[in-house]
């Protein structure tokens, strides 16, 4: 089978990009999208020149790594599938793939296909966390978590933080990576603590980074490889509002974004 | 060589109108007031049916307590404000979280009404003052006269012109459109819980509701259109 | 060079309590001005850089991915053990200990399984502190599942996604770290060598992976975290970016390597398809607690599965392992389906498959039943192949997994340099020769957690050291090296592929060092290496430069250490005259095939010392000895 991958190439942030479209021509049905990637990175090399620059790691669509537009979809048309599990037996000989990076302020241009995420581990270390230290928990089974809410919380918890959500957003907006964690932590008896302090802090850091903000349209849930239900945002609506009107001090702190790459001290 | 990296900084966080939650929050609370109000308006406005005496009758229950209107006008006067307010900056802020736009984008699992609401917004502002020109002011009154105090024939004369009836009938039906998704959104933006299927429930819940007052409203132009109110 | 394991002496039961005891500790006041360096952010460099940043020392954690989470242990589906005996089935301690030891086919050391098996409830404990969402009864309580290889359900899971919430714990209690400001985090930052001084260690020349600058870091201690080489295979479970490097730069450092060719294959993997393939997509093992596992009885009978009438179906398993069925230990049914398929009964296009069905449990359970144990494991065959596995029988093959061998540590995970601990699958000391399902998760978390910050901080409190900087001859030296080498690769301009080098690489490892080896075909091996690895040095073509995001340098400079661990395999492999566990010699098995040990000559660990590119390796041995679980042919009859 043969394809048309027209893929956007931009060597770096500060660089113009544009698209090049590139003919594979032995493309399997049973290959991932990354393997054809692959197959072409390894045509180009042999041609001289830059290999397709795109980021994957475990390929079997749980890291999160990979992940970009193909024909204006995040990972692709399939639903619930990552790019490195989306098989190309679901196009036909001879169709145009459109390959574009994730576009989101928030996640700035890296190289080819490949943008910069940190903005969600900052989310995550505003407060997406249980403040448990090493050697202090309580027996396993001490608190009992009806199966119901563990599921419901197990349903969150999936997010791979791969930003298809922010992605595939008319908005550009992180509410679902964020409703995810805050509602996955907030549902467990063991969460309920820190249920305030860590909504205002992630929302916190969430608005401080440069993501829209969510019109509650539903494109990220329909994009979401892991499918992550919409409710996790009605969840961290509600815990915001709560903890809002409960708020005693205004110590919320933010993390300064960081968007450089290069080490900053040089000795 | 370097032996540092990024060490972090902190700063004081936004605050709750700079979050983008809390805008939703407002727009969902000062959406609430205006549905309230588009309810309301409803209810009067069906009086017509039972004829001028009545509808007179209940426009001046209206203004029988000048500041307990001007009250009620404030609330809702300030709640458009928040709305619109709200609703710009977080147009603003949207635009500017995507520099860079797709060269393809589907449009998967968004209603038309939920990618329509920053253009049936200010549409349907534009008809609001168009609607208070014509029947609160009466600056607008083509082809009759504006008889402060006789609102039905007001209604029944403005209705008469055609054009008039035809930009009231799509302003509502975009009116329609924006309450459709305002409603699902408002819940969403409160926090409501909710399951998969709840949430196709409550998304046409919201559908009828929408369908259903702007019915009440379209079939007042309509019913003068055809003679049924004259 | 003797090797002493620094096991604390007395009852094994009450070593980790004395060897905690007699460590030394830190001024929590001081912790601070120490800095510990942790390579890796999977379940134990995440864990561990989380646990000491909370003790309060400066801490720096690196990975070459753009974020900690997407660690490779997220990719652990089935399930961790921890003896809880919450089942009410009999389960210990002593037992967890016990089937660990069996299960590694008496290689591993006594006194580190035991302390796994004794921090195993409390890795539960803490993991359900940090909201892990493990599967529960409708009562509340934590439900348990039975895994290859035990008799006991002793498994904790997360659906099908245990090592991924497990990680995302891991991750989040770090990132709590990285919030206070005591850990900092290096993302798309790979260490490419190791800084000795004095024979301690003390410090790692990393590369940006988005600028190619070169830095250098210096810490009291390194953590290697970094993780196993089953990549070496080229065709593996493993992550695409899971690589040795970390580990080699140290072992070419002084650290010695122990038993490299404990390889680990899983049996449930979905079959290759085609040679463009870049991975293999594991199955949770966890699927043969309901699925049966059978090839026909004919040879090349290329009959749909479903017009193969029950009697003349072979259940292989169950019929050679009566009390184990299905569920006997990984190695056991790896080198079952391979036997198999080699007797020209495998299934699917390429005959390398066997089948996984459903249909009775199905019929017994119910199809809602098994969707919700295994649903989203069934989703993603489906996905992959095309097939309904729930009408269609799943097509398995074995395939490498996890690497048991790793840098040799002792009981305090410190290695053969001084300062230099290693942590998780990067190390070798608990799983033997095979690994038990389930218990990669528990090995990583143990170590993170409730090792390493003990360990570090005894290494730190009894160390006086110097200080070091940039001006020192051995950073310069190491340095230069690193940037030596990187010049190399990009100057090369060869003809062939980085790519196409690994997978000619692994297809030979696969061959001779993979399921069952023969010492003919290791020495083949040896041989086709070496020559592969000049070919490399000088007809690999890198593209691109040094100074940004260069996807093929990385993988050049990740594939020239292959090389040189595949050898070091081969090696070990050819020394180690004794089939065990993984390592299947066919010159050595009992009358009906199964692995036959040699305790007298082979009860050691082999941990080799590097002399140079073209120097043959020094093994150093150190002898195991059984006190607690007599080594026994291990039997799943």
């Amino acid at each position: 089978m043969k394809l048309t991958l027209k893929i956007w190439r931009q060597k770096n942030r500060d660089e113009k990009g544009k698209f090049v479209s590139y003919s594979v021509n032995n493309v399997n049905p049973e290959m991932s999208m990354l393997e054809c990637l692959d197959v072409l990175n390894e045509d180009l090399i042999q041609r001289g020149e830059e290999p397709v620059a795109f980021e994957h790691d475990c390929r079997e669509g749980i890291c999160g790594s990979c992940g970009f537009m193909i024909n204006g979809h995040a990972h692709g048309p399939q639903t619930a599938t990552t790019a490195c599990q989306l098989t190309m037996r679901h196009f036909k000989d001879g169709d145009q793939l459109t390959l574009e990076p994730w576009r989101a302020a928030a996640f700035p241009l890296v190289k080819d296909l490949v943008v910069d995420r940190r903005a969600f581990d900052r989310i995550i270390a505003a407060g997406g966390y249980i403040s448990v230290s090493t050697g202090n928990a309580p027996d396993g089974n001490a608190i009992p978590v009806p199966k119901g809410i563990a599921d419901r919380a197990m349903d969150a918890a999936t997010c791979i933080g791969c930003g298809a959500c922010v992605a595939a957003c008319p908005n550009a907006s992180a509410s679902l990576f964020t409703g995810a964690k805050i509602s996955h932590l907030g549902l467990l008896p063991q969460g309920k603590p820190e249920q305030d302090r860590r909504a205002l802090n992630m929302v916190a850091q969430m608005s401080e980074e440069p993501f829209g903000g969510c019109t509650n349209i539903g494109q990220c849930t329909e994009s979401c490889p892991k499918e992550i239900p919409l409710e996790v945002i009605a969840n961290m609506n509600r815990d915001y509002r709560v903890a809002t009107l409960r708020k005693r001090d205004d110590l919320i702190q933010v993390i300064t974004p960081v968007t450089t790459w290069s080490s900053d001290s040089k000795s | 060589m370097s032996t540092g990296a990024a060490t972090i900084s902190k700063h004081q966080a936004p605050g709750f109108w700079k979050s983008t939650n809390g805008k939703k929050i407002v727009m969902a609370v000062t959406g609430c007031i205006l549905f309230l109000f588009v309810v309301a308006h409803l209810l009067g406005n069906l009086l017509i049916y039972a004829g001028p005496a009545r509808y007179n009758a209940y426009a001046a229950f209206l203004h029988f307590d000048g500041s307990l209107l001007w009250i009620i006008r404030s609330v809702l006067i300030v709640s458009v404000l928040l709305h619109i307010e709200a609703a710009a900056q977080l147009w603003l802020r949207n635009k500017r979280a995507r520099p860079v736009g797709y060269a393809r984008k589907n449009s998967d699992g968004a209603s038309y009404a939920s990618r329509t609401m920053y253009w049936s917004g200010p549409i349907v502002l534009a008809f609001i003052i168009f609607h208070l020109l014509e029947f609160t002011g009466g600056f607008i009154h083509p082809g009759s006269q504006f008889i402060a105090g006789n609102v039905y024939h007001n209604v029944v004369a403005g209705f008469s012109v055609w054009w008039i009836a035809a930009w009231y009938i799509f302003a509502l039906c975009l009116l329609g459109m924006h309450l459709r998704h305002g409603l699902w959104s408002m819940l969403q933006s409160f926090g409501l819980p909710h399951s998969r299927t709840r949430e196709l429930a409550l998304k046409q819940l919201a559908l009828w509701i929408s369908i259903i007052i702007i019915g009440g409203y379209i079939s007042i132009p309509i019913s003068v259109l055809t003679g049924l109110i004259k | 060079m003797k090797l002493d394991a620094r096991i604390p002496s007395g009852p094994i039961e009450k070593a980790w309590d004395k060897a905690r005891f007699d460590m030394k500790l830190v001024n929590p006041a001081n912790k601070r001005k120490h800095t510990v360096l942790v390579v890796g952010s999977g379940l134990a460099g995440a864990s561990a850089s989380a646990s000491m940043g909370e003790l309060g020392y400066n801490v720096k954690c690196f990975c070459f991915q753009d974020s900690p989470r997407r660690a490779h242990s997220i990719a652990a589906q089935g399930g961790i053990n921890a003896a809880k005996n919450y089942q009410n089935d009999g389960d210990s301690v002593f037992r967890l200990f016990y089937d660990t030891v069996k299960g590694g086919d008496f290689r591993s050391r006594e006194a580190n399984v035991y302390r796994l098996a004794q921090n195993s409830v409390n890795i539960i404990d803490q993991c359900v502190a940090q909201g892990v969402p493990f599967a529960r009864e409708y009562g509340g309580a934590l439900t348990n599942r039975s895994f290859g290889g035990a008799q006991v359900s002793r498994t904790f899971y997360a659906r099908g996604q245990t090592g991924q919430q497990l990680l995302l714990g891991a991750y989040q209690a770090l990132e709590r770290q990285v919030s206070t400001g005591t850990v900092t985090m290096f993302p798309r930052t790979e260490m490419l060598d190791l800084i000795v001084v004095d024979g301690q260690a003390r410090g790692i020349v990393t590369r940006n992976l988005i600028t190619g600058e070169l830095d250098v870091h210096f810490g009291d201690a390194v953590v290697l975290a970094s993780g196993g080489y089953g990549n070496v295979y080229y065709l593996s479970t493993n992550a695409k970016g899971s690589n040795v490097t970390a580990s080699w730069r140290a072992h070419k450092r002084g650290a010695l390597f122990a038993n490299p060719c404990f390889t680990q294959i899983h049996p449930t993997c979905i079959p290759v398809s085609g040679d463009y393939q870049s991975k293999l997509t594991l199955m949770s093992e966890s699927l043969r607690n309901d699925g049966r596992i059978w090839v026909p009885k004919k040879k090349g009978d290329k009959r749909p599965p479903s017009q193969i009438p029950a009697d003349e179906r072979d259940y292989y398993l169950e019929r050679r392992y009566p009390s184990f069925g299905n569920l006997v230990p990984r190695d056991v049914a790896s080198r079952n389906a391979k036997h198999v398929c080699d007797e020209g009964r495998g299934v699917g296009e390429s005959g390398l498959g066997v089948y996984l069905d459903f249909s009775d449990a199905i019929a017994r359970l119910g199809e809602n039943v098994i969707r919700e144990r295994y649903g989203n494991l069934f989703d993603m065959y489906q996905r992959i192949t095309d097939e309904n596995p729930y009408k269609v029988p799943m097509r398995i093959y074995p395939a490498i997994h996890y690497t048991m061998g790793g840098l040799w540590v002792d009981y305090y995970l410190q290695s053969t340099i001084p300062g230099l601990f290693v942590a998780g699958e990067a190390n070798f000391s608990d799983h033997g020769a095979n690994r038990l399902g389930a218990s990669a998760l528990m090995q990583g978390l143990s170590d993170g957690y409730f090792i390493i910050p003990y360990t570090v901080g005894n290494y730190i409190a009894n160390s006086k050291l110097d200080k070091v900087d940039e001006s020192h001859p051995v950073v310069q030296e190491a340095v230069a090296g690193v940037k030596n080498s990187i010049h190399t690769l990009l100057s090369i301009k060869g003809k062939r592929t980085v790519d196409s080098f690994h997978r000619q690489l692994g297809k030979i490892i696969w061959d001779e060092c993979g399921m069952s080896r023969t010492a003919e075909g290791l020495k083949k091996a040896i041989g086709q290496v070496r020559e592969l690895k000049q070919e490399f040095w000088q007809n690999v073509n890198v593209p691109g430069s040094g100074s940004d995001l260069n996807q093929s340098l990385e993988k050049a400079g990740r594939v020239a250490d292959f090389f040189e661990l595949g050898e070091l395999m081969c090696i070990d492999a050819l020394n180690r005259n004794e089939s065990c566990g993984g390592h299947f010699r066919e010159e050595y098995q009992t009358p009906d095939g199964e692995a036959k040990r040699d305790d007298e000559n082979y009860s050691y660990v082999a941990a080799w010392g590097y002399n140079g590119p073209d120097s043959e390796p020094t093994l150093t041995k150190e002898p195991l000895e059984f006190e607690y679980v007599h080594p026994s042919q291990r039997s799943y009859k």
